[in-house]
């Protein structure tokens, strides 16, 4: 009776103690957390950050991947105008394809629509810009500097200096230096995305295309329009759709050597790992430090070591992550082994089997779903890192993402390359998964 | 019986047939598989700008040089080691803070997104769709657009990883709020309890070990994703690391040492959470 008490008291007090313990983790744990996070965010000195952050850069950068403009500029020493997506030369308009919101009367001259009442002229190397309350601008480029007349109580963002003026309208903005007049005006949607202006379909609306894809009519006679089409559209020189294709294909071929070529290399190893079929102690002991190792070292030092060897290329991203991925699958693999049954392996022995049949009828067949489904969710998540290494490498969708984003100012293909990224990712996600519940038909998939 | 016999060779051809059938699928697959892997091999050979069997031969060249270097001034190392310290403790930082910050982003979206438990059931799919757009964006595409808008330094790659890591952890979370028991969750339904209240204290309490062992994995992972990041330069020893590389001559030592900093970091996490994490599991049974 005391006894049971005394027990009784025991089991209270350590209930009482268990109980303690867990209330101070649930409310120590996240405190500890909250505490670092405190710490973190004066160490990264984020208040200091929050005043340096440059939100117009945010503002163009949200502009510009929705958005692109059109420049027509007249440079001042040539006294030429000329119209340009984004001002650049790969975008520079023909004469037949300028749209008809420029007039140009004549050499040296031009009359740019912007859009709800206001206009800009420039004529005599100067510029006129109308507002839409009737108040006018006028600026003029002299070799000294810009000479401007503003009227008073102008109710739009004039920033004015001896060497330059800008004025920034809604959709629209005027900049004149010493050397150039330069009227833009934003319009919505990504520009030449289909044909570049070079092309013999550039500047045709939807249904016009649709008809010359139909009819009979050839634009270049030397092939049918649809292969026309497809050949430009291939060969767009400012999206460069074919390069960026191949770019994926890159990307998804690294991840695959990678993957499929570490499981190849890791499954024998496997067996000389796994502690039930290693053929001797020193064996275990020393593949599985190499593992470690292959895994320590990290995918980032092995792409850099690889790359000296290799050149920069999607080999040298290859075979960085078949040597991360060797130690990690060494490791699964391994593991995976251990936990076979040995019952099987024993039905098969009984058969007379010889040692490579008892592996494959023994073995593989428990093994092989779980070895699989791991395999094909790490190609998954290389598809991701392979993204990744080809920035450093210089391959695939990766060095296309960060030379787009080290110009600073193709946000539009930044925009372009992430959305195919994502796209990437997520078709590489339901093949894989896809795959292995094909595969694995019956299993459940750890 | 009579019946049976008479069938059993029926029986036993269709086992054939099918594991004829079977066997022919396996290889076909294996054939299509083969194929697939020399196509890319051949690609990628042809696309890289050094060969792979001239690679192969000049692979120990690199990490020779970088040894005999480390070698011929051994007696620097140790300051090396203190030198790049507290970059390590940079790239450390980084990951630990974009681990616990994308943890909770993770713990609310999984919870938000599970059958079950979720506040608004109808917004199920967009959750979802949400957590699989955070883990596809790469790392390194947030980073150079924040180093864009904010300028260079720890914070960007902070959010690009807390970002990621939000979508990755919120897949795994929900799928272990999927199997919680949802007695308590009634319990305190029952008694007046709103959602916060209901998944905090009837949920939360069930799913945490897990929670945190996959936490601690997620950890490790982000260790090594901003060492990348610093690569490309969001600060920490990545960065460290490509200007004792780009400068070449004679930097190699201290390349070296980063080398052995990151490799033995790595390694030091990896052991110390997998002992947390057999402890969690532990207590959990």
């Amino acid at each position: 009776m005391t006894d049971l008490a005394l027990g009784d008291r025991k089991r209270h007090q350590e209930a009482e103690r268990l109980f303690a313990r867990k209330r101070l983790l649930s409310v120590g744990l996240p405190a500890v957390a909250a505490i670092y996070l405190v710490y973190v965010f004066f160490a990264f000195d984020v208040p200091g950050l929050v005043e340096r952050a440059r939100l117009d850069n945010a503002q163009i950068l949200v502009a510009d991947s929705y958005s692109h403009k059109t420049h027509v500029t007249l440079d001042t020493r040539s006294g030429e105008v000329e119209v340009a997506i984004e001002g650049e030369i790969k975008g520079l308009y023909p004469e037949h394809l300028v749209p008809d919101w420029i007039n140009q009367p004549a050499e040296g001259e031009a009359r740019v629509d912007l859009g709800s009442g206001q206009f800009a002229e420039i004529r005599d190397g100067a510029v006129w810009l109308h507002l839409s309350d009737g108040k006018v601008i006028e600026a003029r480029p002299t070799s000294k500097g810009v000479e401007s007349i503003l009227p008073e109580g102008l109710d739009v963002p004039v920033n004015v200096s001896n060497t330059r003026l800008t004025v920034t309208l809604e959709d629209a903005r005027l900049t004149v230096t010493r050397t150039r007049i330069e009227v833009l005006r934003y319009f919505f949607g990504w520009e030449m995305f289909w044909f570049d202006l070079q092309s013999a379909y550039a500047g045709r609306s939807a249904t016009e295309l649709a008809a010359l894809a139909f009819g009979s009519e050839r634009v270049d006679p030397e092939r049918h329009n649809i292969f026309g089409m497809l050949r430009d559209f291939w060969n767009n020189r400012v999206w460069r759709h074919g390069d960026v294709a191949w770019a994926l294909v890159e990307t998804v071929i690294m991840a695959f050597i990678g993957t499929f070529g570490a499981a190849i290399i890791a499954l024998p190893l496997g067996f000389l790992a796994a502690r039930n079929f290693a053929p001797s102690l020193l064996a275990r002991f020393g593949l599985r430090r190499v593992f470690d190792f292959l895994r320590g070292v990290d995918g980032l030092i092995w792409t850099i070591v690889l790359s000296r060897a290799f050149g920069p290329g999607p080999m040298t991203g290859s075979l960085a992550i078949l040597l991360t991925e060797c130690g990690t699958f060494g490791k699964i693999f391994s593991e995976a082994l251990e936990n076979t049954d040995n019952r099987q392996i024993e039905g098969v022995r009984a058969t007379g089997a010889n040692a490579v049949q008892r592996y494959r009828f023994g073995v593989i067949p428990q093994v092989m779903p779980v070895l699989l489904s791991q395999v094909l969710y790490y190609f998954e998540s290389n598809t991701r890192s392979a993204t990744i290494i080809g920035a450093i490498v210089g391959g695939g969708i990766g060095l296309f993402l960060t030379q787009a984003i080290i110009t600073q100012k193709d946000w539009e293909q930044v925009a372009y390359y992430i959305v195919l990224i994502i796209i990437m990712v997520m078709v590489m996600d339901s093949l894989s998964g896809w795959l292995r519940t094909r595969l694995i038909k019956g299993r459940p998939v750890k | 019986m009579v019946d049976l016999a008479a069938h059993a060779p029926d029986v036993r051809q269709e086992y054939m047939a099918l594991t004829r059938r079977r066997r022919m699928y396996s290889g076909i697959l294996l054939v299509i598989f083969v194929l697939l892997m020399v196509a890319s091999f051949d690609l990628a050979e042809s696309r890289n700008a050094g060969g792979f069997w001239a690679g192969i031969r000049s692979v120990f060249d690199f990490p020779a040089s970088v040894l005999s270097e480390f070698w011929s001034k051994i007696d620097e190392f140790p300051g090396n080691i203190v030198r790049f310290l507290p970059s390590l403790a940079e790239t450390l930082n980084i990951a630990a803070a974009s681990t616990i910050l994308g943890a909770c982003i993770a713990v609310v979206l999984a919870l938000l997104s599970t059958r079950g438990l979720a506040r608004w059931p109808r917004l199920i799919p967009v959750f979802r769709r949400t957590m699989d757009i955070l883990r596809a964006v790469p790392e390194i595409a947030v980073a150079l657009v924040l180093i864009f808008v904010l300028g260079g330094g720890p914070v960007p790659a902070m959010i690009a990883i807390a970002l990621h890591t939000a979508g990755a952890l919120g897949k795994l979370f929900s799928e272990v709020a999927e199997n919680a028991d949802l007695k308590p969750v009634e319990g305190l339904a029952s008694v007046g309890a709103g959602w916060i209240k209901r998944m905090y204290l009837g949920v939360i309490p069930q799913v945490a070990p897990n929670f945190l062992s996959y936490a601690m994995l997620r950890f490790e992972i982000n260790i090594r994703a901003s060492a990348i990041l610093g690569f490309v330069g969001a600060g920490g020893i990545g960065y460290d690391l490509r200007n004792t590389m780009t400068f070449g001559r004679g930097m190699f030592d201290q390349a070296a040492a980063i080398f052995l900093l990151l490799f033995a970091t790595i390694v030091a996490v990896d052991q110390i959470s997998s002992y947390f994490r057999n402890r969690l599991s532990a207590t959990q049974r």
